[in-house]
């Protein structure tokens, strides 16, 4: 009993915690680097959704930066086109980056592995040439800017954005909105992965043929799982689209998907804690990589030395260090006696 | 009015896209060494074999034939292939396959950034190993650069083939990407089999960054990054197990591909990739594990 | 107790499979040329303390072989040493040939002449092999895998064969086939042989001395006479 109350304290510390830090974080960052753990936040939306894909059912996609296409494109064809109010569009890019989730993910049933990442890869590489063809809805190679083309619909436009009362700069307002979808989506993955969704999703990454003999419907379990992280794929493109208020095909290349895999990895697949992690990491790195050294094809050099480094030190990701931080903690205060 | 198909252009056609392929096959190959001996995709095969490329030109720079640097480069980046297998794939041995997909990811940025930083990025270019003289064969032009082009790659990969059939360290080091356990119980030392792929496969990716480079007029540190996705493509459609498969592969990937530029209006050179993978991906559906490659039983 | 140090000398030695343990201090000994038996229901270790000493799983204690230590060593150095280890399931390479097979044998040895030699030899004892000499291994038949196995292992020229269940799965004549083979080779050219068998009656008939282990520990060893007419001993861990 007592270890049982233990463990809920516990959990209401961490949540405190976690929900103190959101609030409280643009106040001790300048406004401008709240614009950039504004875009953490839509990196670990992304990276949450790509770790309920591969983390959990062990599918690899090279392709969610080009789901992150589909939804920054819905957004701004919507806002643009349609007008829309911006924010008023993200459950929608969401939908559509499902959508189009769901349809790769029916190949995914013959295909696996490797196969279904050349899929994806595929899809990834053909992003950009696609987006070029399809001009009339997506801009071409100009993509659509949404402040030009429709800046009514652009909130904060005035470089402050009211919202039941409270009033903030655009740049405090975005991270707010990024992070707490982030923290809702995160919580979301939490509850899944925790139920039943969660144990077949595993079952079906451990091993597909005992997944298939207790009667786990492998066609569906991987074709939602697709779908799922294309969803959030989606928003996180949607916010992206919001906060640099311009798409073009220039937005989501193949790196963009290289990016959301390496952060998935390096926070530790299969644990959503480490996803903060590594959505600092993708944030952060490519920034700090020029510090070192502006000279020609140094901060390539030390991103990459960073990332190599960090799997040789941490191969399980930051998640799979702080599971071996916590197993004291979690043996102590579940162990049965 | 007879409709008069033109042979000839479908046969140089074919050859131009046989010489493409050719330059692919070489990576293609390196990418299944690596794939069948350490079981991932190195994404950093076609910037090693860039780095390569940059290290011929010096060569050739400071007054080597185009030949001379060739076996010369052959040699060094066999070595630097093993280094990289000690340095930053033995450590990552036992993890998760995707953390070394992501090792070699790293690898792909540490390369090039090296690469650009001790080459700086203007562009040069490196002497024609073959005459671009064109050669008539029955009325049909082909230029000797292309026969060449097509003739290193399959010597390259014939002598590969020769070293795993007929030597014991050949046959070592197939046993060790088969059945590692086994082969420990017969002394091999499995770990530096691995090694050694590792060098091998960046011995073949030197040599089709080589024939990749004269090919143009010139080349940067972007060479290979096309490359590296053919010879993915068509490695995964031969079957990325096999050899041979990575060969015929990429020959049938880059006849295609230019047939497709030829006949084809539509598909104009952005999309022809894409165009070309959908292909492959429709194949697959066909056969799972590509045209040669082996579909590994799963024991329950 | 002066006693001349033997071929093979396990003592205390234990191992586990992650959390799990397996052996919980086993002690043996092989001497030179012997033929020793390992027997014991399923479950009992006895595959486990075969690997202990072909260096496949993680173990602790001491393990000797001829006078050194081979208790840290990994499986390639055990095998460069002089012990061959035939596997549970055989662990023929089934892509490559049955002369590729062989060949892979005798991978550490530097003699040519040996090696030609040793092949002919081997391929005297188990001359079907002989005749699909350029067939992939996996189109063998069991019985045949199981010769190809055991003919891989002698192109080691061991001084240890170590043979794990060499009668799973495979028919009695096959499986006597196999013992007298093994059985000559131990008495004609002094291979000390370690067997681990669920087939009692055939290990206790080809083996001089054996030891019977339950749950991870020797529970009874002597000479395997003595096993044999030891009813008590049959019944109760032998199962016949």
């Amino acid at each position: 009993m007592r270890r049982r109350s233990l463990g809920i304290v516990a959990w209401l510390v961490v949540v405190g915690a976690v929900l103190a830090a959101y609030a409280l974080a643009p106040r001790l960052v300048s406004d401008f680097h709240s614009r950039n753990l504004a875009e953490a936040g839509i990196f670990f939306i992304a990276i949450v959704g790509l770790n309920l894909l591969t983390g959990y059912t062990g599918q690899i996609s090279l392709g969610h930066g080009a789901l992150m296409a589909v939804g920054g494109y819905t957004t701004a064809a919507l806002v643009v086109h349609e007008h829309w109010r911006d924010v008023w569009t993200i459950p929608l890019a969401g939908v559509a980056a499902g959508i189009v989730g769901f349809v790769i993910g029916l190949p995914a049933l013959r295909l696996s592995g490797l196969y279904l990442a050349l899929a994806t890869f595929a899809f990834a590489v053909a992003m950009p040439s696609l987006l070029k063809k399809f001009s009339g809805l997506t801009g071409g190679s100009e993509g659509l800017r949404l402040l030009e083309q429709a800046p009514l619909q652009v909130t904060g436009l005035s470089g402050t954005v009211t919202v039941l009362g409270h009033t903030t700069t655009q740049n405090h307002f975005l991270y707010y909105l990024a992070w707490g979808i982030g923290l809702l989506g995160f919580g979301l993955a939490w509850l899944l992965v925790r139920g039943q969704a969660g144990r077949t999703l595993r079952a079906v990454r451990d091993s597909e043929v005992a997944a298939a003999s207790v009667g786990i419907d492998l066609a569906w379990t991987k074709t939602l799982a697709f779908a799922l992280s294309g969803v959030y794929a989606g928003v996180a493109g949607a916010l992206l689209a919001i906060q640099n208020e311009i798409v073009n095909p220039l937005s989501f290349t193949f790196l963009l998907s290289i990016l959301i895999l390496v952060g998935a990895v390096v926070g530790g697949l299969g644990s959503l804690p480490g996803m903060v992690v590594g959505a600092f990491f993708v944030e952060y790195l490519p920034d700090l990589s020029t510090r070192v050294s502006n000279a020609q094809g140094v901060p390539d050099f030390v991103y990459g030395a960073a990332i190599i480094a960090s799997m040789l030190l941490l191969p399980n990701g930051a998640g799979g260090l702080l599971r071996r931080l916590a197993r004291p903690l979690t043996t102590r205060l579940y162990l049965r006696p | 009015m007879p409709l008069a198909f033109d042979w000839t252009q479908l046969v140089q056609q074919t050859v131009i896209g046989l010489a493409s392929g050719g330059v692919w096959a070489s990576l293609a190959v390196a990418l299944v060494l690596i794939y069948r001996s350490t079981g991932v995709v190195n994404f950093a095969q076609g910037e090693m074999a860039m780095f390569s490329t940059f290290i011929a030109w010096s060569l050739v720079h400071q007054g080597l034939s185009y030949w001379a640097a060739f076996f010369l480069t052959l040699a060094v980046s066999f070595v630097g292939g093993v280094a990289v297998e000690r340095a930053v794939i033995r450590p990552v041995e036992r993890a998760p396959e995707l953390t070394v997909v992501i090792v070699t990811l790293g690898l792909f940025f540490v390369v090039n950034g090296a690469a650009r930083w001790i080459w700086t990025p203007e562009t040069r270019s490196l002497p024609n190993a073959f005459s671009t003289r064109p050669i008539d064969v029955g009325g049909v032009a082909f230029s000797i650069q292309d026969l060449g082009t097509i003739g290193v790659s399959l010597a390259a990969v014939a002598l590969l083939w020769l070293f795993f059939r007929f030597t014991k360290l050949g046959l070592a080091s197939r046993a060790s990407a088969l059945n590692p356990e086994a082969s420990r119980l017969v002394g091999v030392r499995v770990s530096w089999m691995l090694a050694l792929g590792w060098g091998l496969a960046a011995a073949m990716g030197a040599v089709s960054g080589m024939l990749a480079a004269p090919a143009l007029a010139s080349f940067d540190q972007n060479l290979m990054q096309p490359v590296l996705l053919y010879a993915f493509a068509g490695a995964v459609l031969g079957g990325i197990d096999s050899p041979l498969g990575a060969v015929v592969g990429t020959m049938l990937l880059g006849v295609l591909i230019n047939l497709l530029g030829t006949y084809v209006d539509w598909i104009g050179s952005e999309l022809r990739l894409p165009v070309a993978l959908a292909v492959i991906l429709g194949v697959l559906l066909v056969r799972p594990a590509g045209l040669f490659g082996h579909v590994a039983e799963q024991r329950v | 107790m002066a006693e001349s140090s033997a071929l093979l000398e396990l003592e205390d030695v234990s191992a586990r499979y992650g959390p799990v343990t397996a052996l919980h201090g086993v002690s043996l000994r092989v001497g030179e040329g012997e033929f020793v038996a390992v027997l014991g229901a399923n479950g009992a270790g006895k595959t486990t303390t075969l690997r202990a000493i072909s260096g496949t799983v993680r173990r602790g204690g001491r393990i000797a072989f001829a006078g050194n230590s081979i208790a840290h060593r990994p499986p390639e150095a055990v095998a460069r040493a002089g012990v061959a280890h035939v596997p549970e399931g055989r662990g023929t390479l089934t892509e490559l040939t049955v002369r590729e097979n062989l060949r892979l044998g005798a991978y550490v040895r530097r003699d040519r002449g040996g090696v030609v030699e040793d092949e002919r030899r081997v391929l005297s004892y188990f001359p079907r092999l002989g005749e699909r000499g350029s067939q992939r291994a996996g189109t063998l038949s069991g019985g045949e895998q199981q010769m190809l196995a055991l003919a891989r292992a002698l192109m080691l020229r061991p001084r240890l064969l170590l043979l794990d269940e060499p009668s799973l799965g495979l028919a009695p004549l096959v499986v006597a086939e196999i013992f007298r083979i093994v059985r000559d080779l131990n008495e004609r050219e002094g291979l000390a042989v370690l067997v681990v068998e669920q087939n009692a009656a055939l290990a206790l008939e080809a083996s001089s001395r054996a030891y019977v282990l339950e749950v991870g520990r020797v529970a009874v060893e002597g000479s395997s006479s003595d096993l044999r007419r030891d009813e008590a001993v049959r019944r109760s861990y032998l199962g016949y």
